[in-house]
């Protein structure tokens, strides 16, 4: 038990080490940042925000290591949380209750993974090609739902989804930290995250050895989808409207740099949920960081294309493989 | 007939349809002057789906397309705004920048051996990003230069006008064809999409194809922001969000597999041009709204894929059965 969880802060030690000098790095440029108040029943402070304005990214965030483990990748989350957005806040106007709308919401997130699983795991398309399908398609379906306006409403039960108060923190913050418990659990507690890696390493072997490859494909993109859908429900209910053509623009390839960041092979295979949250929370980090310390916002684009650079040339295999000779050089002079 | 031709005759076909359903609709829309426009308003598209058409028929892909356009516009028009230099030495300057770029993600893909995608997802936000620092606001065009490009057309019989940016499409479209198809560079593409390690024991430069592959792409994509800067007269760093994939889109319904091996430049034209007739068709319906359009293309690439991968099977099919038959 002692060696797993000495491993696992092996695992995460260099996600921890980035955020803490991202945080440390804000925190000197500007000294308020740590000051956290409680007012109104809630924590507020910069750390609380970027906790919160992080939660859509998060959430993404744990569907998308799951698909990028089996060596896939889901282009559509950002369509995907528009569409949902959108079903959301018409049923919430049409009159329907909360519960109802929850529920219808986050079953067409299902929806649209199972299309996506099925395109990938059954036709055998390539995940990059099968979502981008539905990234392209999806928003013109956000239109059709929204019917091209920017639907707004007034429920203040929904609406505290995206900017309520649970347990003293915002109640994103608690969907986002909940979901990635309970998702870290399923997957470590069974045999489920292990059979996940091993579709992802030699999708063949796996299923030569009894795995159903296909189940569980069609499985973790559903996931994808449901994660998609919450993030959607709480930026709709956030910002009280559904925005077809903005709700979750280009957030797809923040969740993408989430698991990157995270130490995910984008090539399949280990995966720790927990340290794409941490990277999730990295690029709120700088997002916020770079607001605070008075750089303009276009900063951010430019900065995060070098934390990727930067980040491919460490996971490079070519690199790996020259560590791997340059070790052995070593060892035997 | 060959399997590979199938998804390229399949392309014309439904192209040839569509329009035939819009002309018995609209009886003004086979005028020279629809087709014209059609050229016209694409022109920028079809540039940079040629660059996308080699990518993905080497087996790669490039994101960054959208994002160069923007970097493009934005970058002549701060450009012509501060100095004094005349527009042409400003694009002979910005494509050599974007040709440079191109190849640089080119090496990185090669050299350090990571999917082309991710690759040029950095390059998209770096692109992006340099636009964002050069202005955020949209900077207008305004050259005497620009004017006179812009008033330049060749009337086609029924008055429809090819323009010069319209014309400029063919050109490329062309040279591509000639390019992917009558040359060794042609060639080394093909191979390279059919798998590296083949490649390299046939005799391909890999190294210098990869990187090549690239640059072709950014110089098209360069080109393509030069023409979309005359087309709106404007460089505004939000512009062409998204062109990477309907470049994409453009590609797949044009017949080229998405592996890689296989593509037509030719085809890739259609594409863009079945993509343009959703948009007129909406234009011309006036009760359809704009999101349709994409919509239809998600399904049209949906078929295509579908179509693609069914193809394929059907090859590999065939080959094992002449395999065993031959045993």
């Amino acid at each position: 038990m002692n060696g797993t969880l000495a491993r696992f802060a092996r695992r995460i030690a260099p996600q921890l080490i980035t955020l803490a000098v991202v945080v440390a790095m804000i925190g000197i440029v500007f000294p308020g940042f740590f000051d956290i108040s409680i007012a109104n029943g809630r924590l507020y402070g910069s750390p609380v925000d970027i906790l919160n304005r992080g939660a859509p990214v998060a959430l993404l965030a744990i569907g998308m290591t799951l698909v990028i483990a089996t060596g896939g990748i889901d282009l559509s989350v950002g369509a995907v949380m528009a569409i949902c957005g959108a079903i959301a806040a018409t049923l919430i106007v049409e009159g329907y209750s909360l519960p109802a709308t929850l529920a219808l919401s986050l079953g067409a997130g299902l929806l649209c993974g199972l299309w996506n699983g099925i395109l990938v795991a059954v036709l055998g398309i390539q995940p990059i090609v099968a979502t981008l399908i539905l990234m392209v398609a999806g928003r013109g379906i956000a239109q059709l739902v929204t019917e091209g306006m920017i639907r707004t409403f007034s429920h203040d039960g929904f609406a505290s989804l995206g900017s309520g108060n649970l347990l003293w923190l915002p109640t994103p913050v608690v969907i986002w930290i909940c979901a990635g418990i309970l998702a870290t659990l399923i997957v470590r507690r069974t045999a489920l995250g292990m059979l996940i890696e091993a579709v992802g390493i030699n999708r063949r072997a796996s299923m030569l050895a009894g795995v159903n490859a296909r189940l569980l494909l069609v499985t973790v993109y559903m996931v994808s989808g449901l994660c998609a859908a919450m993030a959607g429900i709480i930026v709709t209910a956030d910002i009280r409207g559904a925005d077809a053509n903005n709700a979750g623009l280009f957030l797809e390839l923040d969740a993408i740099l989430a698991v990157v960041v995270g130490g995910t092979s984008l090539l399949g295979g280990h995966f720790s949920l927990i340290a794409s949250l941490i990277g999730a929370m990295i690029i709120q980090a700088i997002n916020t960081g770079i607001l605070v310390a008075g750089f303009p916002p276009e900063f951010n684009l430019v900065i995060k294309a070098c934390i990727v650079l930067a980040i491919l040339v460490l996971q490079s295999p070519a690199l790996q493989g020259a560590a791997i000779l340059f070790s052995r050089a070593k060892g035997q002079p | 007939m060959n399997p590979r031709l199938l998804p390229l005759a399949a392309t014309v076909m439904i192209f040839v349809i569509a329009y035939a359903v819009c002309y018995i609709q609209f009886p003004a829309m086979l005028s020279t002057r629809v087709a014209g426009n059609l050229l016209t308003d694409n022109a920028f598209l079809g540039i940079a789906a040629v660059g996308m058409t080699f990518v993905i028929i080497s087996g790669g892909i490039d994101l960054s397309v959208g994002s160069v356009i923007a970097f493009t516009g934005v970058f002549i028009a701060v450009v012509l705004r501060d100095t004094s230099l005349h527009p042409l030495a400003v694009f002979a300057i910005l494509l050599v920048l974007t040709t440079l770029f191109g190849a640089a993600m080119g090496m990185i893909i090669h050299v350090l051996r990571m999917p082309p995608f991710i690759v040029t997802l950095a390059g998209m936000f770096l692109a992006r990003g340099l636009a964002y620092i050069l202005s955020v606001d949209s900077v207008p065009i305004s050259h005497p230069f620009y004017d006179w490009l812009q008033t330049l057309y060749w009337l086609l019989p029924g008055k429809g006008r090819l323009t010069l940016i319209g014309g400029l499409m063919l050109l490329v479209f062309a040279f591509g064809i000639l390019l992917a198809h009558r040359t060794r560079f042609g060639a080394n593409v093909i191979a390279l999409g059919g798998g590296v390690q083949t490649a390299r024991l046939m005799g391909v430069p890999v190294a210098r194809t990869i990187v090549a592959i690239y640059a072709l792409s950014g110089f098209l994509a360069g080109l393509s922001g030069i023409v979309f800067s005359l087309y709106t007269s404007a460089g505004y760093s939000l512009a062409a969000v998204g062109v990477e994939l309907d470049a994409i889109a453009a590609v797949v319904i044009g017949g080229t597999l998405l592996t890689g091996g296989s593509g037509f430049v030719a085809g890739t034209l259609i594409g863009v041009l079945i993509m343009g007739l959703i948009q007129t068709y909406i234009i011309f319906d006036g009760t359809l709204s704009s999101w349709w359009t994409k919509i239809v293309i998600g399904a049209l690439l949906l078929v295509f894929i579908v179509l693609q991968k069914g193809l394929l099977g059907l090859a590999d099919r065939r080959r094992s059965l002449r395999a065993s038959g031959g045993a």
